[in-house]
């Protein structure tokens, strides 16, 4: 029986891997792969709760609650819209610079 | 049947959400990201989200993950060389993620609602016609902001390629 603690575990624990990513490396792709982790960690613990609190419909059938979906569709957009804009800022600082190392990029480091 | 499945999954996307952290080359990073997204739609289709979960696959492993590869390629990106490790940030990272799973598994622990088996649903399979329905329905404004954004967001990628910025 898989229940709804068993999703948040791995939804959890897939966030926190993304955070440790976003923590420990120095790669400013990876930086941002391991932060696309963390969005689609999000969203499984929102499908998750859509699923469990079940609504009923005009026909009386048992559905999930869409609303928590609806954010899901909304996270996705607003990602893929970051994804390209994220990477075009990547790409520029690239020309500037040569590199993709976050060390190297110190200008505004205390 | 359904029980083991769902840890296949979840060790599947877990697992390779830990290739991508681990990697030292991007491009594998960028493949296991890839298998990590799929095993995250079978997730999302067990919970009967089928609509979320082919959009999962069409925008994440579809859209963005060829637009990393993209960038990765473009890049010319290397296997990056072992630097010198800073040990107390690294400690440091690895400390603030060992205390959010403990948190998190005090949290879950104590969520005694979460125990209950996922209700079973009544309905056929309508789920994209409700999606379709609720979005149109309720969240029509947020809909057409969203086309807004992407809108801006691709004018700006434009502007951000151009050769010099001025």
């Amino acid at each position: 029986m898989v229940t709804l603690n068993d999703y948040l575990l791995v939804s959890g624990l897939l966030f926190s891997i993304g955070l440790a990513g976003v923590l420990l490396r120095r790669n400013i792709i990876v930086i941002f792969m391991a932060l696309e982790l963390m969005l689609n960690a999000a969203n499984l613990s929102l499908v998750a709760f859509s699923r469990f609190n079940i609504v009923m419909n005009r026909a009386g059938h048992a559905i999930p609650n869409y609303n928590g979906q609806m954010m899901v569709f909304f996270v996705i957009a607003v990602a893929a819209a970051e994804v390209a804009v994220g990477l075009a800022i990547i790409v520029a600082l690239y020309r500037a610079r040569q590199t993709t190392h976050v060390e190297d990029i110190s200008t505004l480091k205390f | 049947m359904s029980y083991l499945l769902f840890w296949l999954f979840s060790a599947l996307t877990l697992g390779f959400a830990v290739a991508v952290v681990v990697n030292r080359n991007p491009v594998a990073s960028a493949l296991s990201l890839v298998v990590s997204f799929a095993g995250l739609t079978a997730l999302f289709v067990m919970l009967d989200a089928y609509f979320l979960g082919i959009v999962q696959v069409l925008v994440y492993a579809g859209a963005v993950m060829v637009l990393f590869l993209f960038i990765v390629m473009l890049l010319d990106l290397k296997a990056e060389k072992a630097r010198k490790v800073n040990l107390p940030v690294l400690a440091g990272g690895a400390a603030v993620a060992l205390i959010f799973v403990a948190q998190l598994a005090a949290v879950i622990d104590r969520f005694t609602v979460g125990r209950h088996a996922f209700p079973p649903l009544t309905a056929a399979l309508t789920d994209s016609q409700n999606i379709g329905t609720t979005l149109f329905s309720g969240f029509n404004l947020p809909f057409q902001v969203v086309g807004v954004l992407i809108l801006v967001a691709s004018i700006g990628v434009v502007v951000l390629s151009k050769r010099e910025l001025k």
